[in-house]
């Protein structure tokens, strides 16, 4: 019997059929879709296929997604504009397909920070990607990609913003997510947000790069 | 060709006061043969520290105390990247080889500072760099060997920097990265990883240099009925941390290299009791087999992410009316520490403070720091300690010189530190410190009247020579010495690039540059010329210590440029 500490995830003929059609790693959703199927294990490590192997998974956050937690006791729970504290802090989630109910944390870069702010505090570009004052940017720091963690005093000000604690770089999620101290060299993607039946979901994908700059 | 351009070209090419900009392949290229390596032209700086013992020393003394106050730059060149540039420009016989974050080398001509050639690594999308930088690339034959921050190990062909071969070492998505240059021995090429940070089990790992095929490998935490496996409790040798993220050294007459171990992980040491081997440690081992010979451990249960990872000094000392062969090492944990390679294994010979301290009450007689539990982290409850997490010298090397008998210390004196202990679980990949970091303190002592200190020290006696303070800066750059009596440095916040006089400790010249500089200036010589080089690029943890200084003491600056700049000195005549 296959033991796996990941949720049990349905998995829909579309998504048999999208996997058979042509693109990337086709014959390994195949491959993972027919093991799925049939209740058998993959012999990685041991475990049965992890969530993170699914179709969709690795895909950026899509439309009409719905946030659910990433981390702590309410880990895979949608996320509720009315659950969030106004003023922050902010909490960490991952997109979630509502036809298949994959969670799409297949790449870290699909992680992302949501939260609630006071509306009147927005700038007019924010403003529009907010459901219910709440706000949502990649985790990513694009300086050299590590998690944004920590939701501090600015360096300059007396408002909470976002900084990563790697390099200390500092985004103010009120005016979408602009740098304001340290060296990224340009703001958070921003992911335009809507609030449907009280739950968040993804009104449309990112705006901007996700991740790090590389190179010159 | 268009006549106005062919035109053009010849009159270029027959004005002498237009350089010719070199491209394409290197030509006559010097293969670098075990010989060679171990005894390195004294124009030629090969190995990080241009010798395998790791003194940081060159024998070229045509700029001295005499004529450096004429030093000037004869050219420069912008690598194009920012963050830390931690790497010295290595030198093989008018070639230059310049590592940069981002995973690029450069091919220069060292005379002249044209390119030949330029690789740059496609780093993957998704990968986390808490430490983007890159310390050098280590030479064997007629390639060029590159540590990845992604986790690979690269050979390129040195002539025309092309990859020869490409390894996976470990996974950069469970937080195991390298940046450190790779030590070369007999046709070896060997690194140690990094990630002691997220939780790995660190280790060293030798390739073969033609192929790239893994040869041996040495977990710096020994596994079940390895001896030191009981030094840990129950899993925790799994994840126990310490990286070996720095080159090692190499001594020839015995065939062993000694390399450096980094923090027990998580960082509060009641969350993995026992005095944790191999961590904060310095390992003998045999470059075949990888076989562990000796060890010596600095301090034990180590809850300071006290890394003691550069690797110690060959140097042979008189003491007591004899030779001793010993490893010098001023440790991250504020000790400067005088051990002895003896051929039963390594030694304690004497150990003493090189800045203030209020973690250890003494050393006893084996060589065991006695901890004061007050300054001791732990789970639920703040800390304070002196030093601070980045120690009294973090990585930047000391150096030695054979002409003065004195070690010089880039310390950092006057920094205290702090944090609240946490017991969290692992998740791969991810930041595991035991605190969270944004509750990482770094605070000036009390009366604090400077903080970098470069410091001279007699490793026979114990005393220092003398030292120069830095009011308004951190000192967090690599040391070079030289046979004109000249110590050579960078690490202040104010861009400076310095030349001291190695017996009494003056300024003789110093030269503002682009950035900050973190890493090793070097020597070097090319048709009887001889220059002196350094990559100037702040970032990384010299960037955090600033900003966490920054409003904390009045004046200090926090507003350091970044972007690397290669900078090559000469004597103007």
């Amino acid at each position: 019997m296959c033991k796996s500490d990941q949720p049990t995830t349905s998995i829909t003929r579309t998504d048999l059929e999208r996997a058979t059609a042509s693109g990337p790693d086709q014959t390994r959703r195949v491959l993972i879709l027919t093991a799925l199927a049939t209740g058998a294990c993959l012999a990685s490590a041991g475990s049965s296929i992890a969530q993170e192997d699914l179709p969709g998974s690795s895909e950026r956050p899509q439309k009409a997604d719905v946030l659910v937690y990433s981390e702590g006791e309410r880990a895979g729970d949608a996320i509720r504009p009315a659950d969030l504290k106004a003023g922050g802090p902010p909490v960490r989630a991952w997109p979630k397909d509502p036809k298949t109910s994959v969670v799409r944390k297949g790449s870290r870069l699909n992680e992302i920070l949501v939260v609630k702010l006071d509306p009147a505090e927005l700038d007019d570009e924010t403003r529009a990607r907010a459901a219910d004052g709440v706000v949502a940017y990649s985790v990513i720091c694009v300086h050299t990609g590590c998690p944004i963690t920590a939701w501090v005093k600015a360096a300059s000000g007396d408002k909470d913003v976002f900084k990563c604690v790697c390099h200390n770089s500092e985004y103010d999620p009120r005016q979408s997510a602009q740098v304001v101290f340290g060296p990224a060299p340009r703001r958070l993607p921003a992911l335009p947000l809507a609030a449907d039946d009280g739950t968040l979901t993804v009104a449309a994908a990112f705006i901007g790069k996700v991740g790090a700059q590389t190179g010159r | 060709m268009a006549l106005k351009q062919w035109l053009l070209a010849v009159l270029l090419a027959s004005t002498c006061l237009v350089p010719i900009a070199t491209a394409g392949p290197i030509e006559n290229y010097s293969p670098v043969t075990a010989d060679r390596l171990k005894n390195p032209e004294p124009g030629n700086w090969m190995h990080y520290r241009r010798t395998y013992d790791g003194q940081g020393y060159s024998p070229l003394d045509q700029i001295n105390t005499t004529n450096v106050k004429n030093l000037a730059p004869v050219w420069t060149f912008s690598t194009g990247v920012v963050e830390g540039h931690e790497a010295p420009p290595i030198i093989n016989n008018g070639i230059m080889f310049i590592a940069t974050p981002s995973g690029q080398v450069i091919a220069l001509n060292a005379k002249t500072g044209d390119e030949y050639w330029r690789y740059k690594r496609q780093l993957p999308e998704d990968l986390f760099q808490l430490h983007p930088t890159n310390r050098g690339v280590g030479l064997w034959q007629d390639k060029v060997y590159l540590a990845t921050t992604d986790d690979h190990l690269v050979a390129l062909d040195a002539k025309t920097g092309k990859v020869v071969w490409d390894t996976k070492v470990q996974d950069y998505k469970k937080g195991q990265y390298l940046t450190l240059m790779p030590l070369v021995v007999d046709g070896k090429v060997i690194v140690g990883g990094s990630g002691g940070e997220f939780g790995v089990r660190g280790y060293v790992v030798a390739f073969d240099a033609e192929t790239g095929k893994e040869l041996w490998r040495t977990f710096t935490i020994p596994g079940p009925g390895e001896p030191g496996h009981e030094t840990w409790s129950g899993d925790d040798w799994k994840t126990g941390g310490a990286p070996a993220w720095m080159t090692g050294t190499y001594d020839t007459e015995t065939r062993t290299i000694y390399w450096g171990t980094g923090n027990a992980a998580p960082w509060p040491g009641e969350t993995h009791p026992g005095d944790n081997l191999y961590s904060t440690s310095v390992l003998a081992l045999d470059p075949d087999s990888g076989k562990l010979k000796s060890y010596f451990q600095y301090h034990p249960n180590d809850s300071w992410d006290w890394d003691e990872v550069d690797a110690p000094m060959l140097i042979d000392l008189q003491r007591d009316g004899r030779t001793i062969k010993s490893l010098i090492h001023p440790g991250r944990n504020a000790i400067f520490w005088v051990l002895e390679r003896k051929p039963e294994g390594i030694k304690y010979v004497a150990g003493w403070p090189f800045v203030y301290t209020d973690v250890w009450k003494g050393i006893d007689p084996s060589g065991k720091p006695i901890v004061d539990p007050a300054h001791k982290p732990g789970v639920g409850k703040r800390v304070e300690f002196c030093p601070s997490l980045w120690g009294g010298k973090d990585w930047p090397s000391a150096a030695y010189s054979q002409r003065t008998g004195l070690v010089y210390v880039p310390a950092n004196e006057n920094f205290c530190g702090g944090f609240t202990g946490e017991k969290v679980p692992l998740k791969p990949g991810q930041l595991w410190l035991g605190t969270k970091p944004e509750d990482i303190g770094l605070t000036p002592r009390p009366g604090a009247t400077h903080f970098g200190e470069l410091q001279a020290w007699d490793p026979v006696t114990g005393k220092k020579a003398w030292s120069h303070n830095f009011p308004k800066s951190q000192l967090f750059g690599s040391v070079t010495a030289t046979a004109g009596d000249l110590i050579l440095v960078g690490g202040t916040n104010d861009r400076m690039f310095r030349a001291f006089h190695a017996k009494t400790g003056e300024l003789l010249w110093e030269q503002k540059t682009n950035s900050g500089i973190m890493a090793m200036p070097i020597a070097y010589e090319v048709d009887g010329t001889q220059y002196i080089a350094v990559q100037s690029g702040w970032g990384v943890d010299a960037q955090r210590i600033q900003d966490a200084l920054a409003g904390k003491v009045p004046g200090f600056e926090n507003n350091v440029p970044q972007g690397g700049v290669v900078w090559v000195f000469a004597v103007k005549k």
